[in-house]
């Protein structure tokens, strides 16, 4: 299946939870926000989040601003 | 006998600050100016943007929050680059949730490119729709005392007009305007952009503001940790000839050395 994840498309495995995908990604650990199809996914359902084709994804960080 | 008037906190929905300089994190050179700079402007409330994460990038990198930790600044996430209310709220719930509930958020709608000016009406919907959500709402605003009092009606814990536009480090271009907005407020008025050196710092404290963020005054300086140093005293210098109130100002001189025994009377 397909998911857009910040933007450009990517191909992920059927029933891929948001912690697999957030493993995949080699972001274990690091201190980031997640939303699915513009809602916020909290960290604690990251592993029960399965995701589903064509699944909008965004997954933020802080940066530097002012 | 001490003549000093005690001050109060700078106190924000509840929350107490020692500081009135409330400083950003972005511009600098990397992560250790950044932290170098903030400790100099003795900041408490430290604000950073959220963006999306770069894929794939070294596991190893380091962090902005490594630089700022939550357990020693009150972060205040900002909604810097959004153009409408919407993506204002999504950022702010972003920022909730990659802290942990944390609440206090700095909320800017920005209306084109080039000023960086805020759209009004798109801050007021996003005001109104985070106040609700239960948001500790600080908001960057123009210097209309109107839309002022209009984002304090829907419940904003701050108001937070510019100086002058975001990045230009013009100074305070609108003085007038700021008087009536302070003499409105019924919660603390905080100068947001446009500061550019120290006397712009002093001056929006000796009007009165309640405190001042600033980034590029301190980030694009020459030499950032020692304007953030000069920074930190303009505030509190400020805020000091705020307290101990200015002497009038006179149309005519008056010698502060007495006529009486001079050697020619």
């Amino acid at each position: 299946m397909q998911i857009q994840l910040n933007g450009e498309p990517r191909q992920c495995d059927d029933g891929q939870t948001l912690s697999q995908l957030v493993e995949a990604l080699g972001l274990t650990g690091r201190r980031i926000a997640i939303e699915v199809n513009e809602e916020i996914v909290p960290r604690s359902l990251h592993a029960q989040m399965r995701l589903a084709d064509g699944d909008r994804v965004e997954i933020v960080h802080a940066i530097g601003g002012g | 006998m001490s003549q000093l008037i005690q001050d109060t906190p700078l106190t924000v929905a509840g929350r107490r600050f020692a500081s009135r300089l409330l400083v950003g994190t972005g511009k600098y050179r990397d992560f250790d100016e950044t932290a170098a700079a903030i400790e100099a402007s003795g900041a408490d409330v430290v604000t950073f943007a959220v963006r999306r994460t770069n894929l794939g990038q070294n596991p190893d990198e380091a962090n902005l929050l490594d630089a700022i930790p939550p357990s020693r600044y009150t972060l205040l996430p900002n909604t810097a680059g959004c153009y409408t209310a919407k993506d204002a709220v999504r950022t702010c719930r972003l920022a909730r949730e990659l802290l942990d509930g944390h609440n206090l958020v700095k909320l800017e709608v920005l209306g084109d490119d080039k000023t960086l000016y805020p759209n009004v009406v798109e801050t007021l919907a996003a005001a109104e729709t985070l106040v609700n959500d239960g948001f500790d709402v600080m908001v960057y605003t123009s210097d209309d005392p109107i839309v002022a009092k209009e984002l304090e009606k829907r419940g904003c814990c701050a108001v937070m007009p510019l100086g002058s536009l975001i990045g230009s480090g013009n100074g305070l271009l609108n003085p007038a305007t700021l008087t009536i907005i302070l003499e409105n407020a019924e919660v603390p008025v905080l100068v947001d952009a446009g500061i550019g050196t120290a006397s712009d710092a002093a001056l929006a404290m000796e009007m009165g503001c309640d405190g001042v963020l600033m980034n590029s005054a301190i980030a694009h300086a020459r030499h950032p940790v020692m304007m953030a140093n000069a920074m930190r005293k303009a505030i509190e210098a400020g805020r000091e000839a705020f307290l101990a109130e200015r002497m009038p100002r006179r149309q005519s001189a008056s010698p502060s050395s007495p006529f009486a025994g001079r050697i020619n009377a």
